[in-house]
This record gives C-alpha cells, structure tokens and sequence, in this order.
C-alpha cells in the first residue's frame, strides 16, 4: 500500500523527511519497497490555456493550438488529442522540458508546422495508465479552470508528494490504513496523535423503514448499512482524486472514490449499492448455493458454490462479500439512492474466495487480514457524511445493523522480568510501560507485573511473546546489545557420517571432478534409469512442469543432464561428481526412503590437451581408477572387486562392472549405453554410482604402522599366453594364492592381444616382487616359489609361459 | 741450489702450472706430476738423508707445508673446473619457465557447498551440532508443528509441492526445529544446532526464483537465550561470511513460527553503505529471516515454553553465495556448467 507523507503530516507533526521516514518504518514496523515523488525526474511542466484552437492545414487530426503558458506571447503547440479545446487549462510540456521516462521536449515541426512543446495526457508525465480517470485515458488531461497559466503543473496534481510504499507482512492488517499507521508512527517517535471523528448529519426517513437485513453471524460478525438518498453523481473534487492516484487507485466518481478514501483512511473496505436496483427491501449475508452466478464489477461472470458468502437481495447475489460487488446493483450514472455497507467477514472465507475466483482485490487483501473491528461504524459514519458533503446525499437516519459482535480486546499478563530476560535487556518498567502506552494500550503495572489490554485494531496480540515484539521494535533493534549464548558447554563435531562425506568429497575433488548439484526433481524417465533396486517413483501430485515432476532414483542421469548442458554449449571435457540423495519408495507407502549417493561422470578428456601433452580421451579404466581411489580412501574394510554386468539396460554391455566389496553389490561403473547417450545427445560418457550409505555403514579399517623392510627386493617377471576369457583378476589371484610366504606384490605390466598371438588367447605380463621382511631372500628361495606359481598358472588356467 | 730453494722454486712453478691448467684432464696430470711417486717432491725429500739432523726436520715440514699448498691448489682449482663444467651443463638445459605448467585433473567443491561448510564450520567451533532431515516431509513437521496450522494464510498451497495431502517436498529447513525438538533431552544440556539443507518451492524456474534450493536452520534452546543471544550470533555469522566490516541490523518481520521476528540485513556489498542500485539505495541487504522460538513451537514438540526458549534463524546459502560474487541467475546453481562451477576455487 501507498501511504502519502502529505497525508500523515496533517496528522502527527513530524519533522522529518520521507525517505528519513521511510527508513524508520522499515526498521520498527513493516518493510518500505520504496519512496517515490512522482514529480522527480520532469522539467519544465506548466499550467497552459488554450487560447485557440485550429486544425491542422495538413492532417485530419492534428490541431494547431495558442496557448497562454504566462509569458509574454502564447506558444504555438501542435497537439493530436481528440478531446482538446480552446478554453481548456492543460499540461504544458515547455521547449526543453522533461517528461516520463527522462524524455526530453524539443520545439519541433508537425507536418511543417513548428510546435513549441507539448500539450500532455497524465500518462505522459508518469501516471500509470490504472490510475487516470476513464474520460482522460485516451486525450489530454485537463485541469481545474482556476490554474494559472505558467505555474508548474505538480501541486495541481499532488505530484510533490512523496509515497512510501509499504509492503505489509500478513499479521499487520492495521498497517493497510492511515490510521493504523498512524497509531504505529505515533509511538515510533512517541508523539500524540489526534484522528478526527465523523459527525453525520442526518435527514430525511429512518432507515429502518427502509431495510431490513438478515445475517449469518459466523460469516460476518458484523454488517452495517446506512443509505444517502439523492445523491448528485459527479467527479470529485481534486483533493480526493489526488489522494486516491497517488496511493495507486482510479478516481471514479464521489461515491465510488468516498468508499475507496475511507477504505484507504479507516483500513475498513466499504461497498456502495444502488438501492434502487435491490428486489425487496432485504439484504442477506449468506452462502451461496450451488448453481448461483454473479457478474462482478469487472463484469466477470462467476460460478458460486456454498463455500462463498454473497450478499444478496430476494432475487440472487448482489456481491460477492468482502471481495467484490455485483454489476448489477452497482454505482452506475442515474444512481440516486446508495447503501453503504461497512462489515466484517471471516476471513478464511474470504481468502479461499480470492482465491477460487482469482480476485485479489484491496477489499479481499484487508479482510483476510482483520480489519479494526472497533472500526467498522466509524468508517460507516465517516462515508455517509462525507456522501453529504461531496454529492449533497440525504443520509437517512440511523443505521441498519445486522450484526454487532466487536471481540472484547485482549488483555495479556507480562512481567517486567521476563521482558528483560527474554531481550536481553535492562529495561525499565516505565520504559515498558510508556512503550506499550504509546501504541494505544491500556496498561496497570503491579508489581513485576504489567496487565496490558491491547487495542482491539491490532488483531495478531494475544499472548505476551507479540508484546514482546512491540516492546523490541518500538526501544529498537539497534539498541538491544549483541551477545552470544552462555550456559553449559556443548561439543561441535561432525558425526562419523558427515566426516565420510566430507571426505568422499575431498576424495573426488582431488581425483579431479568437480561437485555437481543437479536437480532431485525429474521426468519420469530419467528418474527410473540407472537402478540399483527396484523400487516404485514418487511423483509429484502437482507439479509445476514435466520436466521436474518425479523424485530421481539415480544420480547419474541428472549428471547426464548437466553434461548435455554443457555439450550443448560447447563445453566437452566434463567431469563431474554429486553427493546427493534418491528416493525409494515401496508399494503401499506414501513416503520414500532417502539413501545417500556418490556418482560421477566424465566425458571427452580429464586431462586436455596441452603443449607437452596429448589429449587422452576417458575410458572405463580412468573410471575404474578413480573409484578405486576413492574407495581405497574411504577404507572399506573388504576386498573390491569388480564384475561384469551385462542387464544394465542404460549401459554398455560390455563395458559394465558392478562394484563389490566384501562380496556386496555396492554399485555400478562403466560406459553409458550409446542409445542412452544418443538421447541425452552427449558424447562417449563414463559413470559410476555408489551408494554412500552402504560405504558409510561399512566398517573400516584401521590405519596400523607396517615395517618396511630394510632387506633388498627381488623382482621377476612372467610372462603368458591364456585363453581369453582368463580374466585378470583369476590370474592375480591364483598367484597370489600359490606365490608363496615372500610374495609381495604382482603387478600387471603388459596386455597383448593383437597378430602375435594365436587367436582366442591373449598374452599377459607380470612382475612378482618378493621380500623377506626379517633378512635377505636368497634367489633360490624366490627361483622355486616362482617356479611353483608357474606350474600352478600352467595347470589351472592352461596358461603357456612364455 | 739449497733444498729449501729448490723447494720454494718448485712450490712457484706448480702453482703456476696448476693456474694454467685448463681442464680436469690437465689438473689430474699435473698433480702427478707434482705429487706422484715419481715427481719432483719425492725426490727433493729423498735427497734429505744428506742434511745435518737438525737441518732435516725443518725441511721436511717445509716440504709437507708445499706438498699441502699444491694438493689445496690442485682441489680448488678441480673444483673450480667441475663448476665450470656443470654451469655449462645446466646453462644448456635452460628452458622457457612461462611455458604453461602441465595440466593436473583437479575438481572444485560446488559453491553453495562452499559456502555450508564454512557455515557448519562456523557454528560447530561454537559448539552447534550439524543435523540432517529429511526432503520429503510430513505436512505436520514442515507446517503444522511450525505454527502453521491446515488454514493458514501464510501457507499458500501453490507454493508447496505436495506428494499426498500429508506428504510434501519440504518448503523450509524448519521442520528440523520440530524434529529435533521432539527428542532432544535437555537434561543433557542445551540444544544448539544447524540444519542444512535441500528445500523446494513449486515456482517456475528464472533468474531469481528456483524450484530447488539450499537453506540452514538454526536453533538454539536452553533457560536463559536473549534476543539480544541472537543479534550477537548473527553477527557473528555475518562477519566470518562476508567480512568484520559488514554491520548486521535487524528489522521486524513475521514468521508465524517465531515471536517476535526479525529480518536481518547486512551492509550493501556493492556500496558498502552508502546506497546503491543493488540495495535499492538503502545500503542494507536482506540476508536471513529469525526469531524468538513461538511458544507454540516449542509447546507443540513438547517443550515447556515457560522454561526453555531460544531462538532461530533460516539462511539461504543461493542467496547468499549470488550477493557474495554477484551471480545474476540462480539457476546457474543446478545447471553445473563446469565453467561456472570451476571458478570458485576453495580457500582453506
């Protein structure tokens, strides 16, 4: 809402400046968007009078008008607005004026006729187009007759205002007025507030006789109505309509824009009706029933069902209550008789309403809020006098209340003690006391104690933790001291698992991926690759787009993800890990499970290409290394072994290994399959996935000191032709089997397949190293154990020593 | 000719074929020249067995002082040749030392990461523990034991991704308030922890606003926690963020699980104050939401609000790490182009 500073000096005498003002609010009460004066920025912007107007020789619209600006001579302005006219006051644009958007005004020729300045529509010097009164939107605006030609044209219009612009959060509905704000200000800068009081003047019938209303109380607690008969519909007076642009409304007529003023002054929404238009002399506050229509202002038609409250004559909806009227008993031109209605309605209602009908409305925003409930007569009053003053209405006599419940206010119980021990602050009870009081509270202090009976406007005060609030905010945010928790000591560490994955992260940063954080939020797709276990999607029951509708199950396909992103801007080495969670559901459950993952992916090159260094394009084995690093870093206690997998679907079949340890499946490394990379359109990738809580929960092992031996080592090397499925690792391991008490380490050096060795076998090399940790080996000692291992290698895998 | 002059003449001219010899091959050849079996030293001693007794000590000490001046010669000037020789040597392997080092695989943690860990760092020194929920919530945890009951305004269902009616992508890193309240045993001491986390919102994606994005709790509840225990944390938290310049102010907002609620602000970046475009000319920025514990909060986990209470705080670690390098579009946080994510390198 945009509160005027004008508006609130004519009621608390402050001495500041606005953006001073503003500040002040956004520390004590509710946030500031902004301040803006609308007459910054423009230049050179007068009062003008048409002395004469002539069309243009050359154009069929333009019209070459003089126009008195107070100086010596008129000026000659070309201008193509429909509706100018000799006679008129106008916004005058002067030769080296400003006018919105920093646009500047030059003297100029139209169709060969020399114009000096610019005769302006509002829009123009920065209204928004919302705000500009129906007969002016599509012309040039025109100013009352008794401007002055030659005076800036911003007072005429409350452009030297300033308007703070207050973003109120959902507890402070007080604050969607002048008044409220004016009670906050009050005790911000602890000075007394006088608010005027409405006086009506009433005449003609009781209005009694004229109405009759019937209310549900649960729905609206309190409705009100007074009725002005022969009211003069015409534009209000400029006072008003400036007060309602500024603050963002488009003034429309006086009994419209008094509803809106007093909507804008009191906080409470008013509706003005056409009596005429009703069927009956009966109002209901009802529900709707199913079927009901109603065509709102905004001349929207709308289905109602039974959970809107409507307002309604005998016939049907005249309302929809507290969000907005009904066309058809509207304030329309030929209006002579106006029901004002001021009431409370039960603001779930209302929010589901606004809602449900997409109609957020000043009206609907107040009463989801709470309106000041002690208010709602006053505001009533206020309207119907000021219909008697500004449209000459009859108010007749007395009001029509359907309902009258106004809450007792809050009364809280808070010791000074405990003000002091909850802010950490050394008040004192006067301090307190005088705070509260400031606000409008009713306090009695006895003892330590303070009974506080809370202003019934300020709805969100109900136990002493809001008083609290009050009291911090208005001494002052800045003045509480800073200070850091004392009392027993408590111990910061990580837990074993946070520490792992800390590491696990380290670990692959340092094997050189960088972390990834993709999105968990996937198709449905994506999110049922790359399965480690069966396990039902959890979707979204409304999400917001398909792409980011099911929980991922994996990690990996949301790194394919980032690496199509990348590919698709060029970027071809990739290498990429992500700690991150995936969501297994069972059948039956609403809820998964969360299991934490380690992936990674490369692709194109971990090392680039540099001067001194070929490119080396990824391949499983640079995966495999890097998991067997990071696996060897987290110390599972177990052996790892790797196994073929040829069922992953999204994987190359000959080219998968599932990752063991200890004999279980801990998950999966390998080749994306060239279809699934074909769909993610990216290039030849490499994957692994684990499951980080199976590594978390795994034991592991202890570091323990290891004697290196001060005796030499001795090394031999073999050297054999084995089928082709001899794996690598059954030769390995049956050396290091049958390789004797001194074997240290067996090391592959040499794999050979090509035209040197007979088809179906393959030629592997070996270095042995032995070492006798206690004296040195002796090389017969090493000859027959070595020899040993060959015979073994010839016997069980039909190896031939070469 | 006395041995002595003979001595002398010889120390003379072995000196100066020693100065003379050009390399190691040279120097070799002249020290056997000088001091072989066969070289003119040996043979002026062997001529000592003709001196008086009282004469041959002398000579003979003067003889090993030459003997000792020319071998010291001959290694200086060795030494000064095997210099020579290696400068040479390394002169020849001079290479061009801005040539680009060779490339090393190396990875870079995540920013946002950067970022949690220095804050979980932060807080565990204070004696926090760091505690991890759960992303897919019960409405009872993510709301209702919030404050946030069925009905209320501040609970918009377009922004919730929900599951089932009771299931939902948790909004906030709250519930963990409510989590760990329900089994904390304040016997044990107080509770002081953090909460990171993965938090999701159902907005459509742009330059400000994220479906998924990162947030950490904080909580901390014991007898005696001020408001003025909260300024103090967050001050503190600023500081080791962003820098001892930066000032923190606080400003009333509304949450509907604490009472009162603050926003806290930090000192503009950009203009370190004195206003500008990126703080809208206040010289502050928002940073974090916080607040007294709502009675009800701790009420509803079962903790009696008439002797404990504390406070909390939420941060947004997206929003943080956008104000600290200036990243103009979130999402680049989850598209992991990896020439975005590299560019954060990691300081201790």
């Amino acid at each position: 809402m945009k509160i005027s500073y004008n508006w609130i000096k004519e009621y608390l005498d402050l001495n500041v400046k606005p953006v001073d003002l503003a500040e002040k609010i956004e520390r004590t009460s509710v946030e500031v968007d902004g301040v803006t004066t609308p007459s910054d920025g423009l230049k050179k912007i007068v009062v003008g009078h048409v002395l004469s107007m002539e069309a243009h020789p050359d154009s069929d619209h333009l019209h070459v008008c003089q126009v008195d600006v107070g100086e010596d001579e008129p000026l000659q302005i070309v201008c193509g607005a429909p509706n100018v006219a000799a006679g008129q006051n106008v916004i005058v644009a002067l030769p080296g004026s400003r006018i919105a958007d920093n646009v500047k005004i030059k003297k100029s020729k139209m169709r060969g006729i020399p114009s000096a300045g610019m005769i302006c529509a509002l829009q123009e010097i920065g209204f928004s187009e919302d705000v500009v009164p129906k007969d002016y939107v599509d012309g040039i605006y025109v100013l009352p007759e008794d401007a002055t030609p030659g005076d800036a044209v911003y007072d005429y219009l409350g452009m030297n205002d300033s308007l703070i612009d207050l973003d109120v959060t959902p507890n402070r509905g007080d604050m969607l007025s002048l008044y409220g704000t004016l009670h906050d200000l009050a005790a911000i800068y602890d000075k007394p507030v006088e608010l005027d009081h409405p006086e009506v003047k009433e005449d003609g019938a009781a209005i009694a006789d004229q109405l009759t209303i019937h209310v549900d109380e649960a729905l609206s607690p309190q409705y009100r109505m007074r009725l002005v008969k022969n009211v003069k519909l015409a534009p209000s007076p400029m006072w008003l309509q400036i007060r309602l642009w500024n603050a963002g409304m488009r003034p429309i007529n006086n009994v419209v824009d008094i509803t809106n003023y007093i909507m804008m002054k009191y906080g409470q929404p008013l509706h003005a009706f056409d009596y005429d238009k009703f069927n009956g002399e009966d109002v209901y506050v009802r529900t709707a029933k199913a079927g009901e229509k109603l065509t709102t202002l905004d001349e929207n038609d709308h289905d109602l069902d039974e959970n809107d409250i409507v307002i309604a004559d005998q016939k049907g909806p005249i309302a929809l209550a507290g969000v907005m009227g009904g066309l058809d008993a509207s304030i329309q031109d030929g209006t002579t008789t106006v029901a004002i209605e001021s009431a409370v309605f039960e603001h779930d209602h209302i929010r589901k309403a606004a809602q449900r009908h997409n109609l957020h409305t000043d009206a609907s925003q107040r009463f989801e809020r709470g309106v000041n409930q002690a208010g709602v007569q006053e505001a009533l009053d206020a309207a119907a006098q000021m219909m008697n003053e500004l449209a000459d209405g009859e108010v007749q006599k007395g009001s029509v209340v359907g309902s009258s419940n106004i809450p007792e206010p809050a009364v809280i119980d808070i010791t000074l003690t405990h003000v002091n021990a909850i802010l950490g602050t050394e008040l004192t009870m006067d301090q307190v006391s005088h705070i509260l009081e400031s606000l409008g509270f009713e306090v009695t202090v006895s003892g330590d104690t303070l009974t506080v009976t809370v202003a019934v406007r300020r709805n969100d005060i109900h136990i002493p933790a809001d008083l609290l609030e009050e009291i911090a905010r208005i001494y002052g945010y800045d003045q509480l001291p800073a200070t850091l928790p004392t009392g027993r000591m408590t111990m910061g560490t990580l837990t074993t698992k946070q520490r792992l994955m800390r590491a696990t992260r380290h670990s692959l940063e340092g094997l050189g991926l960088n972390q990834a954080i993709s999105y968990a939020l996937t198709t449905e797709e994506k999110a049922k690759m790359f399965m480690m276990q069966a396990s039902e999607t959890t979707n979204l029951s409304w999400p917001m787009s398909m792409d980011h509708a099911v929980l991922r199950m994996n990690v990996v396909s949301g790194l394919l993800d980032d690496i199509a992103y990348n590919s698709a801007r060029k970027v071809k080495d990739v290498a990429l890990y992500e700690q991150g969670r995936v969501f297994y559901r069972e059948d039956g459950n609403d809820r998964p499970s969360e299991e934490e993952h380690i992936a990674g992916a490369i692709t194109g090159t971990l090392m680039p290409e540099a001067w001194n260094q070929a490119a080396q394009p990824v391949d499983f084995f640079q995966m495999k290394g890097i998991v067997a690093a990071y696996l060897k870093d987290m110390a599972v206690n177990g052996d790892v072994t790797y196994e073929p997998n040829t069922d992953m679907p999204e994987m190359h079949p000959g080219r998968t290994a599932d990752v063991l340890v200890h004999g279980h499946r801990i998950g999966f490394l390998g080749q994306v399959h060239p279809l699934i990379a074909k769909q993610f359109k990216i290039g030849a990738t490499y994957v692994f996935e684990l499951n980080l809580q199976a590594i978390i929960d795994m034991p592991k092992q202890e570091n323990q000191y290891d004697v290196i031996s001060r005796y030499p080592a001795i090394t031999r090397d073999i050297a054999m032709l084995v089928d082709d499925d001899v794996t690598n690792d059954q030769v390995v391991a049956l050396i290091e089997r049958r390789g004797g008490a001194f074997l240290q380490s067996v090391k592959l050096f040499d794999v050979y397949d090509g035209v040197k060795v007979p088809k179906g076998k393959k030629s592997l090399a070996y270095t042995l190293t032995y070492q006798d940790k206690h004296e040195t080996l002796v090389d017969d000692a090493v000859t027959q154990a070595f020899d040993k291992v060959s015979k073994r290698l010839e016997d069980d895998l039909g190896a031939q020593i070469r | 000719m006395s041995l002595k002059d003979k001595l002398s003449e010889l120390r003379q001219r072995g000196l100066a074929d020693i100065k003379d010899s050009s390399d190691l091959k040279d120097v070799n050849q002249v020290r056997v020249q000088l001091l072989g079996k066969k070289g003119p030293i040996t043979e002026v001693l062997r001529g000592m067995r003709d001196l008086d007794a009282e004469e041959r000590p002398k000579v003979g000490a003067f003889a090993n002082e030459i003997r000792d001046d020319l071998a010291n010669a001959l290694a200086q000037r060795k030494e000064e040749l095997e210099k020579a020789v290696l400068n040479a040597q390394l002169a020849k392997e001079t290479i061009d030392v801005t040539l680009p080092g060779t490339p090393v695989a190396k990875g870079e943690p995540h920013v946002i990461q950067q970022i949690v860990d220095q804050i979980e760092d932060l807080f565990l020194g204070m004696g926090y523990q760091v505690l991890s929920g759960p992303e897919v919530e019960e409405d009872k945890y993510n709301f209702e034991m919030m404050n946030l009951p069925k009905n209320h305004p501040a609970r918009d269902m377009q922004d919730t991704f929900y599951i089932t009616k009771e299931i939902l992508m948790r909004t906030q890193t709250s519930p963990m308030q409510a989590r760990t309240l329900e089994k904390h045993d304040f016997s044990k001491g107080p509770l002081k922890m953090i909460s990171p986390g993965v938090v999701y919102r159902r907005d459509t994606d742009d330059p400000t606003h994220s479906h998924q994005f990162h947030q950490v709790e904080g909580l901390v509840i014991d007898k005696h926690i001020t408001m003025a225990d909260l300024k103090g944390t967050l001050q503190v938290l600023a500081h080791e963020l962003f820098g001892d310049k930066f000032d923190v102010r606080l400003r009333p907002s509304y949450f509907p699980f604490t009472e009162p609620s603050v926003e806290a602000d930090i000192t503009c970046f950009n203009c370190g104050g004195k206003g500008c475009k990126v703080c809208k000319n206040t010289g502050w920025i928002e940073v974090l939401g916080a607040g007294m514990v709502h009675p009800n909060v701790l009420k509803m986990a079962g903790v009696d609000p008439d002797v404990y209470g504390g406070f909390a705080f939420g941060v947004g670690p997206d929003r943080f790490a956008m104000l600290k390098y200036g990243v103009d579009d979130i999402r680049n946080f989850y598209l992991n182009d990896v020439r975005f994510l590299t560019q954060f390198t990691k300081k201790g």
